[in-house]
């Protein structure tokens, strides 16, 4: 594909702008994106930080396509921050607010950590010490799961009675 | 006194130290951004309310020590003059954040200046660990042993499904945020740099220039660190940063050694001219200042030139910056001033080295 404004270099910089609703496709080269003034890729002029919000907003107009629909204020309990806020700052007010907005979460969060919405890193030694438990029955499972298809039935009995140990562990805490 | 010299000195110590690639990769840094329970996040937090959660950590952190670091200083932002503030951002040991937004916060900062650990920055508590040269996972070590001692004395607030909660969506997880300050002049000159930039996008990172969001590579200099936080473990994150700059570190020993072999003299020209420049000007600004100092680091790792060290360099890159440079003439400097002390303060600099031939 040709560059769409000097149509003699190919087109490098692909993306879709929506300007007052109306959707364009756009396909530059670099040379003319840089003139234009287009974003570039990689430019430390456009981080996410900057986006973010401009994608709250859309997940907003996109949410409200329902003219029928009650708008509901939908508030954190604790801290007051209200979800229209929240889509213009950007930022939650406090842990609540996860809790409180949880059901409008996943979206946002697929787009910013590139379809991720459930942590999988480090867990709390102190106050988490249940989670971790609880993950490791779950990947033993997962385990003992596959021992019992291959038929290591020794091998699944070892794993079952961990799982067994770890479950009362888990309950005494 | 310790806080004067976090001022005084333009060098911080760790950065004196050794490290891996420390000719191409200046510094490795880890952050992990963590939050209390029991209080807002200090960007919806009222006046009061962040004097209470700064009141609450200050109890449980002022004087602590941390085994292997010492003690770390407590320094309260509000009873530093504004170019006191500056020349800790410069230094990077806070960030612009903490000045410019934030209202009743501190750092905490050991001596060796490696850790800082900032409060009521966007989230309670911000653990920043720096390394020489290439070493993101000695710094992910240090910052998670960081965590789990302060675990001890925090409730920090986490949630099952989303990890450890940040006042931004950006953050939330892991809460870390890995970077590399790498010199790149070859991929530069060489204007490889423009076809690498985007396919280091695609990999989930980010790069910019080294004062953070929105700011422009000065004197070569970029940031690379990751975006995602979410859905990957902190191991992870760290593996593929580190996978990347590998190839970065390549490529640009790879454009070295093109320079080297097939335009010589054309970069043997550079970099001397811009070691006349910084020896000889008497008016410099700050971006020709960062542009001549990356073309004579790139002189030194070649070993064109000789009898300068990085930590001059080193030095002189934190030292010319406008904070830095009012702070060390002690008054405050219009910007044509600053220009004439700027050029000064690096001839004397370099006159120190005893270099007055440096052509071998």
């Amino acid at each position: 594909m040709e560059c769409q404004e000097c149509h003699l270099r190919p087109a490098t910089l692909h993306f879709t702008k929506i300007v007052n609703g109306k959707k364009m496709e756009v396909h530059l080269c670099e040379q003319c994106a840089r003139e234009k003034g287009e974003v570039m890729a990689g430019s430390n002029a456009f981080s996410i930080h900057n986006l973010l919000s401009g994608l709250l907003n859309f997940e907003e107009m996109a949410g409200h396509s329902d003219p029928f629909e009650e708008p509901s204020v939908l508030q954190c309990p604790k801290c007051g921050l209200t979800y229209s806020d929240f889509i213009k700052v950007g930022k939650f007010g406090c842990a609540e607010c996860y809790r409180a907005f949880r059901d409008r979460l996943d979206p946002i969060l697929r787009k910013v950590h590139a379809g991720n919405t459930v942590h999988t890193g480090k867990v709390p030694k102190r106050t988490g010490k249940g989670i971790s438990i609880k993950r490791k029955i779950k990947e033993l499972k997962e385990k003992l799961q596959r021992l019992v298809a291959n038929e290591e039935f020794e091998e699944a009995a070892k794993v079952r009675d961990e799982i067994r140990a770890l479950e009362k562990e888990g309950d005494v805490s | 006194m310790t806080l004067r010299r976090f001022i005084d000195q333009a060098v911080s110590p760790w950065m004196q130290g050794d490290g891996p690639n420390v000719d191409i990769v200046l510094s490795s840094r880890i952050r992990l951004a963590r939050n209390l329970t029991e209080f807002a996040f200090p960007v919806m937090a009222t006046e009061s309310q962040a004097k209470k959660a700064l009141d609450f950590i200050r109890e449980r952190l002022e004087g602590a020590e941390y085994h292997s670091l010492g003690k770390f200083a407590w320094i309260d932002m509000d009873r530093l003059e504004p170019i006191e503030k500056r020349v800790l951002v410069e230094k990077h040991l806070i960030s612009p954040y903490l000045v410019e937004e934030s209202v009743h916060s501190a750092a905490l900062i050991n001596d060796a200046e490696s850790v800082s650990i900032m409060v009521n920055e966007e989230d309670h508590l911000r653990i920043q660990c720096l390394f020489p040269g290439f070493q993101l996972n000695e710094a992910l070590t240090l910052a998670n042993g960081i965590d789990d001692w302060l675990e001890q004395k925090f409730t920090f607030a986490f949630d099952e499904q989303r990890g450890y909660l940040t006042s931004c969506p950006t953050n939330v997880g892991t809460g870390l945020r890995a970077s590399v300050m790498i010199h790149l002049p070859a991929l530069m000159i060489t204007q490889r740099m423009n076809r690498i930039a985007p396919a280091i996008n695609q990999f989930g990172l980010v790069i910019r220039g080294i004062y953070g969001e929105g700011s422009e590579a000065l004197g070569n200099v970029f940031q690379i660190s990751n975006q995602i936080t979410l859905g990957k473990s902190e191991e992870d994150i760290v593996e593929d940063l580190r996978g990347v700059v590998m190839q970065l570190i390549q490529q640009e020993n790879a454009a070295r050694r093109d320079l080297m072999n097939f335009s010589r003299i054309q970069l043997e020209d550079r970099v001397f001219r811009s070691y006349g420049v910084l020896a000889n000007s008497r008016i410099i600004p700050s971006k020709e200042a960062a542009k001549c100092l990356s073309d004579v680091r790139l002189g030194v790792d070649l070993g064109l030139i000789k009898g300068v060290t990085r930590n001059v360099l080193n030095e002189l890159m934190v030292l010319t910056q406008p904070g830095f440079l009012q702070h060390y003439f002690k008054e405050t400097l219009e910007p044509e001033e600053r220009d004439v002390r700027r050029a000064t303060l690096i001839r004397e600099r370099l006159k120190k080295t005893g270099l007055d031939d440096p052509i071998e």
